[in-house]
């Protein structure tokens, strides 16, 4: 919006429109479960960028003398491994430490690529109606039909058992759900009056895509990125849980559970902490998205 | 009407290709020659290799394979696993029944007490009870079902005894295999004894796969009513003096249902995908521990054939749903035809 425009208009008025973060901001921070839900996932990233400073052990190390030692507050337990130890003896407490940062690498690579690709095609469905459009869609429909946990599954069988592996296959199933929404919002984007102008001031397709209709399709695509995070991070750990994705001693939370399946009945924090992490991970990333899925859907504004 | 389901029958057909070539090209990009592998540890020689080679098809070009896999696959045939010997098709149609049985249980404990925990939050909004449902809803919705198994077995199985650990009955029972819904067959043998094992075997799976779903159902129920319960019909419902009760549960919940049967309907596809790691934790013998054997076992035969029979159940079941939504709700089908 122009300057001159702009003075024409109310000051309260101006205020929104000129500052969209701080408007956000005001609809977001409204929402108490979504700021804690922020403020969990900082936890989160400070736990992960700082993980070698924080965790009071290694990983990775095991200490011969200390199998399943209990936690701290336990009968048998001390304050040298405070959340216990694990069959090997290697320190629950680092362990799930570094586990933030497993986490959140798999979280953000699965967005950007199934995020990238996604909008990409999205995008060419939404300009190209015809041949192209109905293609891509009926084999994300294809895609669709198979349930993403069990597409991911398929796909690690091909590629073979890993992280890297893992986080392509679910990247994949992911694809569809970014395709709908950015085609959902691009074909209602094509239809108003800006784009007609762009196009009559001589923008070209590929300008018209990315410049013009890509940043009013955002909301959406933020959204489907914050809930597909939180489930990337649950379907890489239900991988990792069936040992098709990060392979031990990785201190990834879901091969973390696959290790204490044997230990259920005899060390109760090598199987509730690691699963307590992800679960409080997931939860954070929900309330966020749910959050600024309030604060971003128009329709839900006062 | 008629158009719209000729309509919605015949995108099965590209779909159908879809699966089909997927289960194809699963089984033709794992690394290691396939002769090798049948052949196993003592190796074979160079004629016998080419031998084997040409009666499998496998000197032909990929499409040619391809559509000879098709045509095997209408024909019913699916292959024989490589650990078994035994039909893919056989073993899906002996385990399939387990599965069912499990999604089953664990969609109607989702309705049961999602749909209430919905309403009673729409009815009850911006109250505690409502924040507390939205609360739990979002942590089931977050659950990682994997570990959600394994502390209801330390619970219930292990420190209170309430539950058995794993399988589907108590090995005592031999119950003759009827329908391969073992509720109903243990019910039909006469033993009240096998009836009760089988249903304390079937809840903590249930509860464990229906979890997600339930959370889904019950903020979809939210919604959903909160949607109707602001419309003007239901102003004049209340206006007339109706009880709140009948205004709730009839006038708003009719039509407030239509979306979350979608929902209910999505799930199916979730239900198979959950089973995978519900069957796994409690040793359910169903097809979604049979999938993850065969993985770890490289039994492709039987990857290939279940991801092909699982694709298609779930392909003719969205189907269906599609349909009845479309009986259900005018609006869609006038809207497509």
């Amino acid at each position: 919006m122009s300057q001159s425009e702009a003075e024409t208009v109310d000051a309260g008025a101006v205020a929104a429109t000129d500052r969209p973060l701080l408007e956000f901001w005001r609809y977001f921070s409204a929402n108490r479960g979504a700021v804690i839900g922020l403020g969990g996932i900082i936890l989160v990233v400070l736990l992960a960028i700082f993980a070698d400073i924080v965790s009071p052990h290694s990983p990775t190390i095991s200490d011969a003398q200390s199998f399943l030692k209990p936690p701290a507050w336990e009968e048998g337990g001390s304050w040298v491994y405070p959340l216990g130890t694990d069959a090997i003896g290697r320190d629950m407490l680092s362990r799930l430490i570094h586990g933030t940062r497993f986490s959140l690498l798999i979280g953000c690579i699965v967005v950007a690529i199934s995020g990238t690709i996604g909008v990409a095609l999205g995008l060419c469905a939404g300009f190209f109606q015809g041949a192209p459009g109905i293609l891509i869609m009926r084999l994300m429909d294809i895609v669709l039909t198979i349930p993403p946990l069990l597409l991911a599954i398929v796909l690690v069988a091909i590629l073979g058992p890993g992280l890297i592996n893992a986080m392509i296959a679910v990247s994949i199933t992911y694809l569809p759900y970014f395709v709908r929404v950015t085609r959902a919002a691009a074909l209602a984007e094509l239809t108003k009056d800006y784009v007609t102008a762009s196009r009559v001031n001589g923008a070209g397709t590929l300008r018209l895509m990315v410049m013009t209709v890509l940043p009013n399709c955002m909301a959406p695509i933020i959204v489907q990125a914050t809930l597909s995070f939180s489930t990337a991070i649950l379907d890489a750990a239900a991988l990792g849980f069936l040992s098709l994705g990060a392979q031990p001693p990785t201190p990834e939370w879901g091969t973390m559970l696959a290790d204490s399946r044997d230990f259920v009945l005899r060390a109760w924090w090598v199987v509730t902490l690691p699963g307590l992490a992800i679960l409080g991970t997931v939860l954070a990333f929900n309330i966020l998205g749910d959050g600024l899925r309030d604060a971003l859907d128009p329709r839900l504004k006062r | 009407m008629l158009r719209f389901l000729l309509v919605r029958v015949s995108l099965i057909i590209p779909t159908f290709i879809g699966i089909t070539l997927l289960a194809f090209i699963l089984v033709h990009s794992v690394p290691g020659d396939p002769i090798q592998v049948l052949a196993g540890e003592h190796g074979i020689s160079a004629e016998r290799h080419a031998e084997l080679l040409k009666s499998y098809g496998l000197d032909q070009p990929l499409p040619v394979q391809y559509w000879r896999y098709v045509e095997h696959v209408l024909d019913g045939d699916l292959g024989r696993s490589l650990i078994t010997h035994a039909p893919v098709i056989e073993e899906f149609g002996q385990l399939f029944p387990a599965t069912i049985e499990l999604s089953i249980a664990a969609i109607l404990f989702a309705v049961v007490f999602g749909l209430p925990a919905g309403i009673v939050a729409a009815v009850r909004r911006n109250t505690i009870l409502d924040h507390g449902v939205m609360g739990a809803a979002l942590t089931g919705y977050s659950m990682p079902i994997f570990w959600w198994g394994l502390l209801l077995i330390i619970l219930f199985s292990n420190t209170l005894g309430w539950t058995p650990v794993s399988g589907r009955i108590d090995v005592a029972f031999d119950v003759e295999p009827v329908t391969g819904f073992l509720l109903i067959d243990s019910l039909l043998s006469d033993d009240p004894g096998a009836f009760q094992s089988a249903l304390s075997h079937l809840i903590l799976p249930a509860v464990v796969l229906g979890t997600i779903p339930l959370a889904v159902i019950a903020r979809m129920t939210r919604s959903s009513m909160l949607e109707v319960l602001g419309e003007d019909y239901i102003r004049t419902a209340r206006a007339k003096g109706l009880a709140p009760l009948r205004v709730v549960g009839i006038h708003a919940l009719r039509n407030a249902l239509i979306p979350v049967i979608t929902v209910i309907g999505l799930q199916i596809g979730y239900l198979f995908a959950g089973a995978i790691l519900t069957e796994t934790i409690f040793s359910w013998p169903g097809v979604g521990k049979w999938l993850i054997d065969s993985i770890n076992r490289r039994d492709y035969p039987v990857l290939q054939g279940g991801v092909l029979l699982i694709g298609t159940v779930v392909m003719v079941v969205n189907l269906i749903v599609d349909m009845l939504y479309g009986l259900i709700n005018p609006r869609i089908r006038h809207k497509r035809a």
